[in-house]
């Protein structure tokens, strides 16, 4: 069975149709990447999938049950994990604190403990303070665990933000874009970052990337979506030289 | 956010001054603020007579020096006599012991040496409050405007919506206290004979406050249920809403006494009864902040769909934050109704509302410390500076906007607030490094 399946799924902006007819299938460890244009609704795609949008129509079910209609919190408990293109990451908050905070559900001292701290909050606490300390180690992160965010460097932000993605304890990581903007030191210590979900977490991914170097490298399979639909679909290899492909992204050759 | 503007001057100039009180415990500075008081409560008369003061000054002689400038040097002396000089030498002296005492308490529970600490504090201000009762009515008043504007600061800074219902659940905490007490244990014109004792009813009094906290945590519903969807603005004028349909409600009904208000509330909040649930509402209120759980009350301001996609329930946080929040603007609400011993719906408006927003934003966002600072320094100013009359309206807005153009999220914005750090021991030696 695969661990996160979407049949036919379709969703419209009030008119205007952003999906049509998608599908997927992700298995256990399986590295899926998304390629297209820029306004193509990849970023929707994701968003429909974590519950911040409700598909019009179709089907989405992870690990065999129907998640349709469950809130982005539901969802991102059941082990839908991700990160954002722009971050969005806690301006006022410490690194330490934003990977704790994303152990949000694995609490339950509930506010009896958050009132009255009472033991089991302190256990708690330091449970999950102890887990986002391995986190951020596994990130290369943990000697920046007291500071806050924004005055970290982006390659360092972008790996607290995937430190942070890891805490809620996903199957699948959706990531938006994970290397947009860096530069090329920063993208051979993100690549690693890659490399160290896939092989310790064992995690399955689900990748938006420009960059074809890091598609070519880690997915396995890829998608090409252009206005919404997914014209091809195949090995980073065919992908790249579909003519459908260059076409999206190149325009059409004149023929003289 | 806060970039911290180092002046080596000033640092060089005050840093004598630092390292002349940086030995001294919180327990030292307690010690002799208790000396102090004691000194007032055996030498004060005598010494107000000799420096030909009317009497002794009950706000540190600023109303003196405001009111009547020929006594100018001797409300100085006074201060210098009674408080400055005595805290000084006796913190001073007992550094060393009171260093010792405060290892020992550091290696105990928290809890033993906060509560130490409490009782400390609680005798200082019962003395300080023997002296005169204007004392102790303001000191009262303070202490619940403490737990109000820390109320407030979970909604409007930890959580960073601009909510204008506070007076509205201060008025609901208030009339339920007032209704409960004064229906059951008081012979009312309105409310019909007591049901019960009045010796019982000593007792039930916090069964009361928090009846009172819980209606306004009900009320509180009305305003979080739609700050689910909208933000800002909007929410800002559905709790300004909110806050009005309290007070003409109230107006309405006359079985509580209409506009005319209700009084004859017994006279429960005694000043250890307001020390008691102030020193309950920072503890729960300085706990829940320091919580994952609080502190997604941040998360949820600085990035509602990230703190959503981190499994964070956001519905449920913002309606803990409000319900929190309104719970113990109810039962300061409950304590104040029981204070001044009457209520009326007038003075759960626009005013009040402008008093505890200033209280918060003055003192500092998202930071307990900045509500307790915040609370205590508009209290004592607008107290002190009275003799002013309507000049008081006059400094008081300008400190504020000097405050939001220097520190925009005030004095104390976004610290922690860490009771074993504040109780801490500090010997000298190892403080300069």
């Amino acid at each position: 069975m695969p661990l996160l399946q979407v049949k036919n799924m379709t969703h419209f902006f009030t008119g205007l149709r952003a999906v049509h007819n998608y599908n997927l299938e992700i298995n256990p460890g399986e590295i899926r990447g998304l390629i297209g244009p820029n306004g193509a609704g990849k970023t929707t795609i994701f968003n429909l999938l974590t519950g911040v949008l409700r598909p019009t129509e179709g089907e989405i079910t992870l690990e065999g049950t129907d998640i349709i209609g469950l809130r982005p919190h539901q969802i991102a408990a059941r082990g839908i994990g991700r990160t954002f293109q722009n971050m969005k990451l806690w301006r006022h908050m410490t690194v330490l604190e934003h990977v704790k905070m994303a152990h949000y559900s694995q609490l339950s001292y509930g506010l009896t403990g958050a009132f009255f701290g009472t033991k089991k909050r302190v256990r708690q606490e330091n449970e999950i303070e102890e887990h986002a300390h391995t986190l951020l180690a596994l990130m290369d992160a943990d000697q920046f665990a007291d500071q806050k965010v924004l005055n970290l460097p982006y390659g360092v932000q972008r790996r607290v933000e995937m430190a942070r993605a890891l805490a809620t304890r996903p199957k699948i990581l959706f990531l938006d874009e994970p290397t947009v903007g860096m530069t090329p030191e920063e993208l051979v210590g993100m690549m690693n970052v890659f490399r160290k979900i896939h092989n310790e977490l064992g995690l399955a991914i689900f990748l938006i990337e420009h960059r074809m170097k890091v598609v070519m490298e880690f997915c396995q399979r890829v998608q090409t979506l252009v206005f919404g639909e997914v014209i091809a679909e195949g090995t980073p290899d065919e992908i790249q030289n579909d003519p459908r492909v260059i076409e999206a992204y190149l325009g059409k050759e004149e023929v003289a | 956010m806060e970039v911290k503007k180092s002046n080596p001057g000033n640092t060089k100039r005050f840093s004598g001054l630092r390292h002349f009180f940086s030995g001294i415990p919180a327990s030292g500075w307690l010690l002799a603020a208790f000396a102090a008081v004691l000194l007032e409560f055996y030498v004060g008369d005598p010494l107000t007579e000799i420096l030909g003061l009317p009497k002794i000054p009950a706000l540190f002689g600023i109303v003196i020096i405001l009111k009547k400038p020929h006594l100018i040097p001797g409300a100085f002396a006074y201060v210098g006599l009674i408080y400055l000089l005595p805290i000084i030498i006796v913190a001073k002296i007992t550094a060393p012991a009171t260093n010792w005492v405060s290892e020992k308490l550091d290696r105990m529970p928290l809890w033993f040496s906060a509560i130490l600490h409490l009782v400390l504090l609680y005798f200082v201000l019962e003395i300080w409050t023997d002296i005169s009762d204007y004392r102790l009515l303001m000191l009262k008043l303070t202490l619940i405007a403490i737990m109000i504007t820390l109320s407030l600061n979970i909604i409007n800074g930890y959580m960073g919506e601009f909510s204008c219902s506070h007076p509205g659940f201060i008025a609901l905490g208030a009339y339920v206290a007032s209704v409960f007490t004064v229906g059951l244990f008081v012979n009312d014109r309105l409310l019909g004979h007591a049901l019960l004792p009045q010796a019982l009813g000593q007792f039930l009094f916090p069964i009361g406050l928090i009846l009172g906290g819980l209606v306004a945590a009900v009320g509180a519903l009305i305003v979080a249920i739609p700050s689910f969807r909208t933000r800002g603005d909007y929410l800002a004028i559905i709790s300004l809403a909110f806050m009005f349909i309290v007070k003409s409600l109230i107006e309405n009904l006359e079985v509580v006494g209409g506009p005319r208000g209700l009084g004859g509330q017994p006279d429960w909040a005694t000043l250890p009864t307001v020390f008691v649930w102030a020193v309950l509402c920072v503890w729960t209120i300085n706990n829940f902040v320091e919580s994952t759980m609080g502190k997604a009350l941040n998360a949820v301001r600085d990035e509602e769909s990230a703190a959503d996609a981190m499994t964070v329930n956001t519905r449920k946080t913002k309606m803990i934050a409000f319900m929190f929040g309104a719970f113990w603007a109810g039962v300061g609400g409950g304590l104040f109704a029981h204070v001044l011993r009457y209520v009326n719906p007038g003075t759960f408006g626009i005013k009040k509302l402008a008093e505890v927003l200033a209280m918060v934003y003055f003192g500092g966002l998202n930071s307990v410390f900045g509500s307790i600072v915040g609370a205590v320094s508009f209290n004592l100013l607008s107290e002190a500076l009275r003799p002013l009359e309507i000049f008081k309206w006059i400094i008081i807005p300008v400190l504020l906007i000097l405050v939001m153009i220097y520190r925009p999220t005030g004095l104390i914005a976004f610290k922690h607030f860490n009771v074993k750090k504040i109780l801490r021991p500090r010997p000298g030696s190892k403080e300069r490094v």
